[in-house]
């Protein structure tokens, strides 16, 4: 009896190693204690003009547009793709907010046109991998390299001398506020909630992780995995829209050439670091969320602690290695090797 | 004839095609001059690719060639500032991309991590690295890059071959050597075949994984000395996504991303048609960049589509 009291706190211990949640919360937690210390008022929240204002929530707001298209690419990753369009779909999802508000059209149905146009680009994205059966790396490198020009010449539609824009509407959805909390923070909240549930309680995200895991075996157990593999990247045009939009509202222009660059990588990166495999067959969201957080974190604290931001790439680039390879069941064996035999 | 050389033939014929169009829209366009040039403007990008195929020949990605070219440019401008020759400088610098690459097939065999990951850390990393090194951009004032541009032997017709180029033609012979005429070259195809069965005729996989990327990051680094040389100055924003045009040269060339099937002659062709679109598109005189995004990603989609009803072998290899 003596003994199992004793054990437990050992096993507790080796059941939350083998976890697979501990070492990218571990790695936000790290990042963050290592901010506090750096700069002591780090975890000051107060209120600023009816809003709350501090560096954790500057944290959230800024990793709001990663987190939507991470949460877009969980689920192609579940499929067993990749979607490197997401930064082309954000492109042009902001030119056509661009061209429809120098049109003159109702801002609402400029809201949906946008996210329109971002679905038809999943779409398009998913006809191609599921249609017709191409690699999805590949058949998402066509529309990566194309979308931005296309983004260019819809800002071309009006002239493209003055892509810039004011708009109540969508400015208030992406920078405003709502009770003191940014909008943009409740709205990637609802989406996430809305994408659990579609995911975690319907049959969409059991059929999404056996078409990950084996297409040939799901589609001969009765699952349509064509159809299942498009809603997919469907799905994923949605989320960078959404972020689209946000990005774009944000800086008040359409800048189809550099908005969102790379944010298709910190997107994979932040899906990996949340435990994913690119080979498929699993989602968590959750877990993206948190890696997106990681990702943002590392960027914050590269700026307040007074680093020359040129460095922020390259401590990325170390610290994500370093989390992935603690992920890693062969490295950390053979990191704490020296150590056991020194136990032993 | 051999079904192997049937995405390499398509290629060709496409980049013919495509060479025919140009002559037959404007004077002047058929001839060595123009290919000389395509072949000048694209060598760094093509040296790049010929290192990505192998990678893609065995299954997997190289994200850090972009940064590697902008990283070796900035060391060369910094090297040739405090006194080095050039060719010196470039010696040290293909040393580092060996290791570098190996470094990445390493941490991938050893701790089984996706390649797209560990090369996009490589990717953060050097461009990272070539931020640190300097901001601004920095001219190779030496009098070798003088030699190196001017130096060019001419083809018949008016066109000449520049020294980039036949850097990269040298560069490619080699390739096609390793690929097709050495043990390792047929490793590496076993390897993008089938990793499993690889293993178990006796493919040396953590060795032969070490070498494919020590040899892209050569050639990735070598394509960084080229580009430096070519524009006689490093920036540390240079060869920015470059690593995409290198793998969709790589495609356009009939290599598979599921690795395995391809050959490494094909690349210098897909290179040289995304060189010819971009040629195209400034003899029109509309110097819009949108419309050559846009052709290259049209042409990529032309391709795939070609390559999937074409090679049947896409089939086996495909989704499931």
């Amino acid at each position: 009896m003596a003994d199992r009291v004793e054990t437990r706190p050992l096993v507790m211990a080796m059941r939350l190693r083998n976890h697979r949640a501990i070492w990218p919360l571990l790695a936000l937690i790290v990042i963050l204690i290592v901010d506090g210390i750096i700069s002591p008022g780090f975890f000051n929240i107060r209120i600023v003009e009816g809003r709350l204002f501090g560096n954790l929530i500057d944290i959230f707001y800024r990793a709001v547009p990663t987190a939507l298209v991470a949460l877009g690419m969980a689920v192609v990753i579940g499929t067993r793709g990749i979607d490197l369009s997401v930064g082309s779909i954000i492109a042009i999802s902001g030119a056509v907010i661009a061209w429809r508000i120098h049109e003159g059209d109702p801002h609402f149905v400029i809201l949906l046109l946008s996210l329109g146009a971002a679905i038809l680009c999943g779409m398009w994205n998913g006809l191609l991998v599921a249609g017709l059966g191409i690699q999805p790396i590949i058949a998402t490198l066509i529309l990566m390299v194309s979308g931005r020009g296309v983004g260019l010449l819809i800002n071309l539609l009006y002239g493209g001398t003055d892509p810039s824009f004011e708009s109540a509407l969508l400015q208030g959805l992406s920078t405003g506020h709502v009770w003191l909390i940014p909008t943009r923070l409740i709205l990637a909240a609802l989406i996430f909630v809305a994408l659990w549930l579609l995911i975690r309680h319907t049959a969409l995200g059991l059929f999404i992780e056996a078409v990950g895991g084996n297409a040939a075996a799901a589609q001969l157990a009765g699952v349509n995995a064509r159809l299942i593999t498009f809603v997919a990247y469907a799905v994923c045009g949605l989320c960078a829209g959404w972020a689209g939009v946000i990005l774009t509202a944000d800086t008040h222009t359409s800048d189809p050439v550099s908005v969102a660059l790379y944010i298709e990588l910190d997107a994979i990166l932040a899906v990996v670091i949340g435990g994913g495999s690119l080979a498929g067959g699993r989602i968590y969201l959750g877990m993206t969320v948190i890696g997106a957080l990681v990702i943002q974190a590392l960027t914050t604290s590269i700026l307040i602690s007074g680093l020359p931001p040129e460095y922020n790439l390259v401590v990325k680039a170390v610290v994500v290695l370093f989390v992935l390879l603690l992920q890693s069941d062969d490295a950390r064996n053979a990191l704490a090797r020296p150590f056991r035999r020194a136990v032993r | 004839m051999n079904r192997k050389y049937l995405p390499l033939v398509a290629t060709m014929v496409v980049f013919l095609a495509l060479f025919a169009v140009g002559g037959m829209m404007y004077r002047n366009f058929l001839s060595t001059l123009v290919l000389g040039h395509i072949l000048a403007d694209n060598a760094f990008i093509i040296i790049a690719a010929i290192g990505a195929t192998f990678v893609i020949l065995s299954g997997g990605i190289d994200l850090s060639i972009g940064s590697m070219i902008g990283f070796i440019g900035v060391c060369m401008a910094v090297l040739d500032r405090a006194g080095w020759h050039p060719l010196a400088a470039a010696a040290v610098l293909l040393c580092f991309g060996i290791l570098f690459g190996a470094m990445q097939g390493f941490v991938i065999d050893f701790c089984d991590i996706q390649p797209f990951i560990v090369t996009l850390a490589g990717l953060f990393l050097l461009r990272g690295a070539s931020f640190m090194v300097t901001l601004d951009s920095i001219p190779i004032r030496h009098e070798f890059v003088e030699a190196f541009a001017t130096t060019r032997i001419p083809l018949p017709g008016r066109g000449f071959l520049t020294s980039s180029a036949i850097v990269m033609l040298a560069s490619l012979a080699v390739a096609v050597f390793i690929a097709h005429f050495t043990r390792f070259g047929v490793n590496v195809y076993a390897l993008g075949g089938d990793r499993e069965s690889a293993r178990l005729m006796g493919v040396p996989i953590r060795r032969t994984t070490v070498s494919i990327y020590a040899l892209a990051g050569f050639y990735s680094a070598l394509a960084g000395v080229i580009y430096a040389l070519y524009t006689s100055s490093g920036y540390p924003l240079a060869g920015t996504s470059s690593e995409l045009t290198a793998i969709a040269a790589v495609v356009l060339g009939g290599t598979l991303l599921t690795g395995g099937v391809g050959m490494v002659a094909g690349t210098l062709f897909g290179g040289m048609i995304l060189g010819l679109i971009s040629t195209l598109i400034i003899f029109h005189g509309s110097l819009n960049s949108a419309w050559i995004m846009i052709a290259s990603g049209m042409l990529l989609f032309a391709f795939i589509v070609m390559h999937r009803f074409l090679v049947s072998s896409f089939d086996l290899r495909g989704n499931a």
